[in-house]
């Protein structure tokens, strides 16, 4: 068995058939993970000694035949801004460097409850602001595929640690690509779930109305089994959907009759040429199987990024209010309150934290906020309608991930060169829909391109079945090992 | 060059924020600010009119819960987590002159 490249589906399988024990799982991904650390730093935190126990507890239920779920025994990794309960959880910031939650997010109950050991913590932009993880400020991740550049962000280590074979899945959340771009950048599939799929209790908050946790994986299934398990109704997220059981994966996946919309936005202004013709290629092959495939205008796509960071530094600005040194989190020395609110936050924030909560407080202040604030709403609600009536025509859009594949450290030098990546991601998250991000390709670099499914409210299941099919083909139609 | 906002909208808005900025920071961010409300601005040419701004990407009303009692967090590890904590509370320098 390569742990690199087998799947949680298989390795599944060899648990059930008795070739494999969890613990001599979780100790290959601990081997795996020491072997590679160091060169790729995904983890900030890890806890494979209690992970092993977890595992041999998983072991022995599975004697009993008294497993706690299909997938008990199957470890994870999980992104350090999703709370574990006596397991620190930094989201990469010195303000949080220490902080050791006193609960478990509902997400980490779920893998609890499901018999999931936790290996570790992964790296992350500083409270997920960023989009190549080099914003941490504690350490530094790098891209499996080339360890000379970043792994995307902000769930950088989550997509490093499954793209490097140290865990066969993980968490990670999205606000405005930060599964999806990660996903593409390492060559593994991310899926982003319809806004209220999962509940966000005890995911340290960024956005609130953009934030979105979701699931990374080798393969396809992977990340729809894990996301499968943490769906799903909680009272104490009071946007969680009361929505039925997710129903994810096909045995014969099908694209036969798929409405497939090309939006010509997302193509054009000089995309890279290997990024065009990856999707083109995948667009070709669900034609040839049946698809129907039509080109569509989103113009409102031109201004997405601009929506998103008005947005998003608004709400940020308002939910890192709360670190102010007294409660838990980084304090510093000072006379009077005042004094040690102000040093604690500019000591304990770093710069693109601090310039996401300065954009957001300017957006907001008097005499800014309709011309900033209030118009990226009303855009909201205008891309909202414009893909309403897209997803009338089509079934899903298929447009690439990101603009580029990986690039080196310290490439994208000023921030709006940075908040550009996210062009392609932004606006599922703005509108609310499910997407799907899955390798599609490599250009001449040898590093991989990432294709991104989109689909209205709920069609999880379609956008996984799309995706299981592409990535068949281009595996010579066997979905479970490379 | 032309910056959209001066060093004063920068020192207010690090005050509202509660941030402490260096004259260098308050010159980056004078910059980086600048750029990235420039270029947010060419959301004015978007027509508006009659748009009901969305707080959501999906709509939803109010959400109520049960009122049941339930145990909350233990103290001691809530407390733990505080910088400063004493006899079972959180300890702050002095809020107010003498």
């Amino acid at each position: 068995m390569n742990l690199q490249t087998t799947s949680a589906v298989e390795l599944q399988r060899l648990l059930n058939d008795g070739s494999l024990s969890s613990r001599e799982l979780v100790d290959r991904c601990a081997e795996r993970i020491s072997d590679q650390e160091p060169s790729i730093g995904a983890f900030l935190t890890l806890s494979l000694d209690t992970a092993k126990a977890e595992a041999a507890a998983s072991d022995e239920r599975r004697r009993r035949g008294a497993l706690l779920s299909p997938w008990d025994g199957i470890p994870v990794a999980v992104k350090d801004n999703i709370c574990t309960r006596g397991l620190r959880t930094t989201c990469g910031s010195r303000m949080l460097e220490r902080f050791v939650p006193p609960y478990d997010a509902a997400v980490v109950e779920r893998l609890r409850t499901a018999g999931l050991p936790v290996l570790g913590k992964t790296n992350l932009d500083e409270f997920a602001m960023g989009s190549s993880t080099e914003n941490s400020a504690l350490q530094r991740t790098c891209n499996p595929r080339d360890t000379q550049r970043v792994p995307g962000g902000s769930s950088g280590g989550s997509a490093a640690a499954v793209a490097a074979g140290e865990s066969p899945w993980a968490l990670g959340s999205d606000t405005g690509g930060s599964i999806r771009q990660p996903a593409a950048f390492c060559g593994v599939v991310g899926i982003k779930p319809t806004y209220g799929t999962v509940s966000r209790y005890g995911l340290v908050a960024y956005a609130s109305s953009l934030d979105q946790i979701g699931t990374f994986g080798r393969r396809v299934r992977d990340a729809a089994s894990l996301l499968q398990l943490i769906a799903g109704h909680d009272a104490r997220d009071s946007t969680s959907l009361p929505a039925e059981t997710l129903q994810l994966g096909s045995d014969d996946p099908s694209v036969r009759g798929l409405r497939v919309g090309l939006p010509l936005e997302y193509l054009e202004h000089g995309l890279n040429a290997e990024i065009h013709q990856a999707v083109m290629d995948a667009v070709r092959r669900l034609e040839e199987a049946g698809a129907v495939v039509q080109e569509l205008r989103l113009p409102l796509t031109d201004y997405a990024v601009e929506t998103y960071y008005l947005i998003a530094t608004a709400e940020a600005s308002s939910n890192l209010a709360r670190y102010d040194g007294v409660r838990y989190g980084y304090r510093a020395e000072a006379d009077d309150s005042r004094g040690m609110f102000e040093m604690s936050r500019t000591e304990g924030f770093g710069d693109e934290v601090k310039r996401r909560i300065m954009l957001g407080t300017y957006a907001l202040s008097a005499g800014y906020y309709d011309a900033y604030y209030k118009k990226a709403q009303q855009i909201r609600t205008m891309m909202r309608r414009e893909y309403e009536s897209a997803f009338e025509q089509v079934d899903v859009l298929l447009t690439p991930t990101s603009p580029t594949t990986a690039f080196a450290f310290g490439d994208k030098s000023t921030p709006l060169d940075m908040y550009l990546q996210d062009i392609f991601t932004v606006t599922s998250n703005l509108v609310g829909i499910p997407a799907v991000s899955l390798p599609c390709g490599e250009d001449s670099h040898k590093l991989p391109i990432g294709l991104q499914i989109m689909g209205p409210h709920f069609s999880e299941a379609r956008l996984v079945e799309t995706a299981e099919w592409l990535e068949r083909q281009r595996n010579g139609g066997d979905s479970h090992d490379l | 060059m032309y910056l959209l906002i001066n060093r004063e909208d920068v020192k207010k808005t690090a005050e509202l924020a509660r941030l402490r900025l260096t004259d260098d920071e308050i010159d980056d961010y004078q910059n980086t600010l600048s750029e990235i409300l420039e270029a947010a601005n060419r959301l004015q040419d978007v027509d508006t009119a009659a748009v009901d701004p969305a707080a959501h990407a999906v709509e939803s009303v109010n959400v109520y819960r049960d009122d049941v009692p339930k145990p909350g967090l233990d103290r001691d590890d809530v407390l733990r987590n505080g910088p400063h904590v004493v006899d079972g509370f959180f300890r702050v320098p002095r809020i107010m002159e003498e």
